[in-house]
């Protein structure tokens, strides 16, 4: 199918992706969507990566490595959050964004 | 030796850091042996300097040493370099021998009060700028200098805060002094504009491509000038000095006798070669000097605080020197600065080491009759008056009489007249403060009588020393034998004569010798009738010629006259304005500045609500502005 | 296809692979030998030492490495010293705050380590990828180092917040890198975009242009640039006092040094794009830091909101885009480093008992108690507010004059006005230290002799790198020539 082969059409992909991590991140209260939702902009850039390696790009591989960096590093972020999550819920016994508002002004 | 130059401020510095660091936790002794001992090494090294100096051939002086350019940045650099000349080497032997004996007189002086290590820490800090205003080789340095003795001025005459009118006193010295700041600030705005440069040879080297007369270094040398009135007490900004009595003796004697108010005759002479360009300058700076040298001269005459008759005999000697510089006689302005330095420090000391037996009373009226109490202090006192009064051989005689021989030579029959006017005066107030301190009938308080004794050591030999000096200081600018003027000779490459260059016969100038002598000893003479042959004389004589009397004691009523016109109309005025403009106008925008930014500041905060996802908007708001900004 | 393998030198990124191997034995023997180990900081600090070593043995190189990844020459090594010293000094800060909180542990300094690798990565980076590579190898050991007191609930707060804003802005930072991909028409060699972007312009321009935004997004996000700043205040106030000082130092260095090379390197041709973007920026950077600082109480908040502005200040530097702004962005790193540390320093001393003196109030009439540490605070609190003759007033001077020097008046004005305004809270500090009585006994203070030291030599370097701006000037001159742009 042409629609399959061509630019535009992953970009469109990647910024639907990017809405929804957007939103995600906005208006989820749960520390693990919002989590998630980082994860989704992650992949959406990874998939414009790809997508311009495909079809503009000279050098077939730098797009495809640079999307595994990614992969590492977002598995290392989301480990580290996970982590990050669990310390906040043994003190204040929920992951939920509005919990943690002690500092402020 | 000469290129550790900078090692001369760097001393005091250390001791202002170590005292005004470690100052309370460490003894007495070892606070007060810091203190001068930081300004004993200046001197030596200084003195070294000096002895290599000497021995320089011509050409390779002057040596200008750059220690060190600061944030240099393209094209403008703040350099901090010393330059050492006669003239240079000249202030900062007298700066630090005199501020040595000085710390030294009050290691004993001070001694039972309490502020001891903060007392020398200021005045390290003051050592420290003053010999930086002296050894800079540039204008903004000799700036960072001249401001920083004023700080220091300020902190030591409020130094007994608790007393009201000694922290007014400093606020008072502050304020004058800011307007006179101004005034040399602008100045040096107008070289750097006009020149592009603030080295002292670099500007007096360009200028020479001037006309004399030019009105641009006509402009910049009164501005300048305006700097010198504040600082060195001239009309009509005067007014300060008698207040900043208020200090600690040994403050009065180093920094309002003897260093820093000369400030302003050293800026002026290190000048000569701009001054020199600008006629009507030097006009000003004589009429100035001549009036503020008479007019103070008269106000000390009905003084009875011994240190007020010694202020205004400080104001008027700075006119003398000022004097000097107008008719294009720095040399003897110097000479006689220096002069002064050792003199006027040893008459402060000794009215300290008077009141240090008086327990504390300045009132001549409240003294007499301690000649034989305090032999020291009345000897090294008496040979510092003869000195002040110009009798010959003491040092003061030298170099007035060397200020009034130019002036008349240069045919300035005005300013030699009023010169010689101050003269008589001078011996008069002089002697009379003498005979009221030190003879006649003792009208000490008896509860103090009893134990009216001499000063310690540490007091006594360094009034020796300056009596010493004070002596035979003079004799360094011997006129009329050929070659005698060792001190002309000395100073004359670092500057630029004015007027004409003739020789003028020996006759005239032992003629006019032997005239200011007599013109001294009628002087003293009248103060001797006076006040010790017929002491009933002064009071008939007030009550006679009540109205001038009055205006003399009352000092002319400049302060209230500076009260009426100047400071009272901006309180009024500016009271004036707080109620009624300010509350509707200002306050949004002077005053309200601090408010308003308060105002954001409490509301700002506010936006920081401490939830995640505001954060996030705030950045996805960000990232809005940014790319519509950028795409837009 | 065929993939070859490039030749590369170890010895080029030697200061890397030091600090990542010592963290990693670090790792090791803590997890491997029993008992509670006091040498770690010892280790960590010989470990930096070499690393330093190494830095000054490589200077004077110029040139690319792995295939031109990663840049070998001089600014590299300039950061990499300022970062080394930030984070020895944040070291010696660290073990009785540590011991303090029972949290002295020895992943903490590998930790520490790890930053400050991927801090080196983001300075010599020759490619994008490198940059955000090197941005999450730091991020992610700072976002654990912020939530180390896992039992405070503050410190926790701190950590989550900072790690999930700052994936957040990392996302948007790797959106840009893969924009700017696309634009360049597959390369992301930062030398090569330069050239690649401008022949390609008319028709990319647009996709460039939303690339450039999305990097200043990402990169004023590490440097607490308004209106991504909201983070910096929380964070600086919950994370352990030692981490924030190395925050607010190491991490904004290391943006910065990205920041900089990106923009003076690959975006030249669109400075007129971007310099309005910019300038609008380091305004409102600077102005919001040095406003609200004015109503914190907390010294740590504050400290938080003049870091803000101070990252406003070095914006003003990068707008320029001349070669003086380039060696002030590296001198005013410096300076801040010391003066910024060494105030962190004097918190951490007078905080004690799990941070229960923080309030600023707690600092008054401190100077009769302690006439040397509010000596020392004095000396900071004047470089902060940028008075002479400290290396505060010299970062000021160099910046605002290559502002001036650009021609971006108004700038330098708004800069002089907002370092005006700062002086109000900086010396709030100094006169309550010295002219108000103490509210209460502040008790004694532990001087231990780590952290004396550091607060006394940040003191000492403070004034003495003020008075002496000279070799540093010299130095940051000569690494500032790789760029051929300025």
């Amino acid at each position: 199918m042409l629609v399959f082969n061509q630019l535009e059409t992953y970009l469109y992909l990647a910024l639907i992706l990017f809405a929804i991590g957007l939103y995600g991140v906005l208006a989820r209260r749960n520390l693990i969507a919002v989590l998630i939702s980082v994860e989704l902009i992650l992949n959406a850039a990874m998939i414009n990566f790809m997508a311009f390696n495909r079809f503009v790009a000279p050098h077939p591989a730098v797009g495809q490595v640079i999307a595994l960096f990614i992969m590492a590093v977002a598995a290392a972020e989301a480990a580290i959050g996970l982590s990050i999550i669990i310390a906040v819920y043994r003190k204040l016994k929920a992951i939920n964004v509005e919990q943690a508002t002690e500092l402020r002004g | 030796m000469i290129q550790y130059v900078w090692l001369i401020p760097v001393f005091p510095l250390m001791g202002f850091l170590i005292n005004g660091l470690y100052g309370k936790r460490l003894p007495k002794n070892l606070v007060g042996t810091i203190g001068a001992g930081v300004i004993g090494l200046s001197f030596a090294l200084t003195v070294a300097i000096f002895l290599e100096f000497l021995k320089l051939p011509a050409a390779s002086r002057p040596v200008e040493i750059v220690v060190y350019n600061w944030i240099a940045a393209g094209k403008f650099s703040v350099p901090i370099g010393f330059l050492v000349d006669p003239l240079s080497l000249i202030m900062l032997l007298v700066v630090s021998g005199v501020s040595f004996l000085i710390h030294i007189y009050s290691v004993g002086y001070m001694h039972d009060d309490p502020g001891f290590p903060r007392f020398f820490t200021y005045l390290n800090l003051f050592v420290f700028f003053m010999l930086i205003l002296v050894g800079a080789n540039n204008f903004l340095m000799m700036f960072v200098g001249w401001e920083g003795v004023g700080l220091c001025s300020y902190l030591l005459i409020g130094y007994w805060y608790e007393k009201q009118s000694a922290s007014d006193a400093g606020k008072k010295a502050f304020v004058v002094n800011r307007i006179g700041d101004f005034g040399f600030l602008l100045g040096m705005f107008l070289l750097f504009w006009t020149f592009g440069t603030l080295n002292f040879r670099e500007v007096f080297a360009l200028a020479g491509r001037y006309p004399v007369g030019s009105g641009i270094i006509t402009a910049a040398t009164l501005l300048l000038f305006v700097g010198a009135t504040g600082k060195s007490a001239q009309i009509p900004l005067y007014t300060w000095l008698p207040d900043a009595m208020e200090g600690p003796t040994p403050v009065s004697a180093l920094i309002h006798a003897a260093t820093m108010v000369t400030a302003g005759v050293y800026m002026v002479a290190r000048c000569s070669a701009l001054y020199a360009l600008a006629p009507f300058s030097l006009t000003v700076v004589a009429t100035i000097g001549a009036l503020t040298a008479i007019f103070a001269a008269t106000m000390g005459m009905a003084q009875f605080d011994i240190k007020r008759v010694l202020a205004y005999s400080t104001v008027s000697q700075l006119g003398y020197m000022f004097l000097a510089c107008g008719v294009g006689a720095f040399v003897a302005g110097i000479f006689h600065l220096m002069t002064h330095a050792f003199f006027k420090a040893l008459l402060f000391l000794g009215a300290g080491s008077v009141s240090h037996a008086v327990s504390g009373e300045l009132d001549m009226r409240r003294m007499g009759g301690l000649k034989d109490h305090i032999p020291i202090t009345y000897r090294t006192f008496l040979i510092a008056t003869l000195a002040i009064a110009g009798i010959f051989p003491f040092a003061g005689f030298f170099s007035k009489d060397e200020i009034l021989f130019h002036a008349l030579v240069d045919g300035n029959y005005f300013y030699w007249g009023i010169g010689t006017v101050a003269a008589f005066i001078t011996a008069f107030y002089m002697f009379r403060a003498v005979y009221m301190v030190f003879f006649g009938e003792s009208r000490v308080d008896p509860h103090v009588a009893h134990h009216v004794h001499e000063s310690p050591p540490l007091m006594t030999v360094p009034l020796m020393i300056l009596a010493f000096l004070s002596i035979v200081g003079g004799f360094v600018g011997f006129p009329i034998i050929e070659g005698g003027h060792k001190f002309k000779e000395f100073l004359s490459p670092s500057i630029t004569p004015v007027g004409h260059g003739g020789h003028p016969p020996v006759s005239l100038e032992i003629g006019l010798m032997a005239f200011s002598m007599a013109v001294a000893a009628i002087g003293i003479y009248t103060a001797y009738k006076l006040y010790m042959l017929r002491p009933d004389l002064p009071g008939w004589l007030a009550e006679k010629f009540r109205v001038p009397y009055d205006l003399i004691y009352n000092k002319y009523y400049v302060d209230q006259i500076y009260d009426t016109i100047v400071v009272e109309p901006i309180k009024s005025g500016s009271t004036l304005l707080w109620t009624q403009v300010d509350d509707k106008v200002v306050d949004g925008a002077v005053n309200g500045s601090a408010s308003t930014v308060a105002w954001l500041s409490a509301h700002l905060r506010r936006l920081e609500t401490g939830f995640l996802q505001n954060y996030a908007l705030a950045i996805v708001l960000g990232v809005t502005l940014v790319v519509g900004y950028l795409l837009g | 296809m065929t993939l070859t393998i490039p030749t590369f030198s170890l010895i080029s990124i030697g200061p890397w692979l030091t600090l990542a191997l010592g963290a990693i034995l670090i790792l090791l023997v803590d997890a491997l030998s029993k008992g509670r180990k006091t040498y770690f900081p010892y280790f960590s600090l010989a470990v930096l030492a070499l690393a330093a070593f190494q830095t000054i043995d490589l200077w004077g190189a110029q040139s690319t490495d792995f295939a031109r990844m990663v840049y070998v020459d001089n600014f590299a090594f300039l950061f990499y010293l300022i970062l080394i010293l930030g984070a020895a000094l944040t070291i010696l800060l660290s073990r009785p705050y540590l011991e303090e909180w029972g949290k002295d542990m020895g992943e903490y300094y590998a930790l520490i380590l790890f930053a400050t690798v991927g801090m080196m990565m983001m300075a010599a980076s020759a490619h994008m990828i490198m940059i955000f590579l090197g941005l999450e190898v730091m991020s992610i050991a700072v976002y654990v180092l912020a939530g180390f007191f896992r039992e405070d609930a503050r410190s926790n707060e701190a950590a989550l917040k900072y790690l999930v804003l700052g994936a957040f802005a990392s996302a948007f930072l790797l959106f840009g890198m893969a924009f700017l991909y696309g634009a360049a028409g597959g390369s992301l060699y930062l030398d090569e975009l330069a050239k690649r972007l401008t022949d390609a312009a008319t028709l990319t321009k647009p996709l460039t242009l939303l690339a450039i935004a999305l990097l200043v997004v990402g990169f004023g996000f590490k440097v607490a640039a308004v209106p991504f700043h909201m983070w910096t205040p929380d964070v600086y106030e919950g994370a352990p006092t030692s981490i924030t000082a190395y925050m607010a130092v190491a991490v904004k260095a290391a943006a910065f040094a990205a920041f900089a090379r990106v923009f003076f390197l690959a975006f030249p041709a669109f400075h007129v794009n971007w310099h309005m973007l910019l300038w609008v920026l380091a305004v409102a950077t600077m102005t919001l830091g040095n406003v609200v600082a004015i109503a914190q109480t907390n010294i740590k908040r504050m400290l938080a909101y003049s870091s803000i502005a101070h990252a406003g200040y070095i914006l003003v530097a990068l707008v320029a885009a001349n070669q003086l702004g380039a060696v002030s962005i590296l001198y005013y790193l410096l300076a801040y480093t010391l003066m910024n540390i060494g105030a962190f320093g004097v918190v951490i001393l007078v905080a004690r008992k799990k941070d229960s003196y923080l309030n600023i109030y707690d600092y008054s009439g401190l100077a009769y108690q302690h006439p040397g540490l509010a000596a020392g605070m004095a000396v900071f609190m004047f470089a902060l507010a940028g008075m002479p003759p400290t290396a505060g007033f010299v970062g000021k001077f160099y910046i605002f004059s290559a502002a001036v020097q650009a021609g971006y008046i108004w700038l330098a004005i708004l800069g002089v006005m907002n370092s005006l305004v700062s002086v109000y809270y900086y010396l709030r500090i100094t006169v309550l230290m010295y002219m108000r009585p103490a509210e209460a006994d502040l008790g004694p203070i532990a001087f231990t002799p780590a952290v004396t030291a550091c607060v006394i030599a940040t003191a000492v370097a403070t004034v003495l790198v003020g008075i002496f701006p000279g070799w540093f000037y010299d130095l940051a001159m000569n690494s500032v020539k790789i760029f051929p742009s300025l």
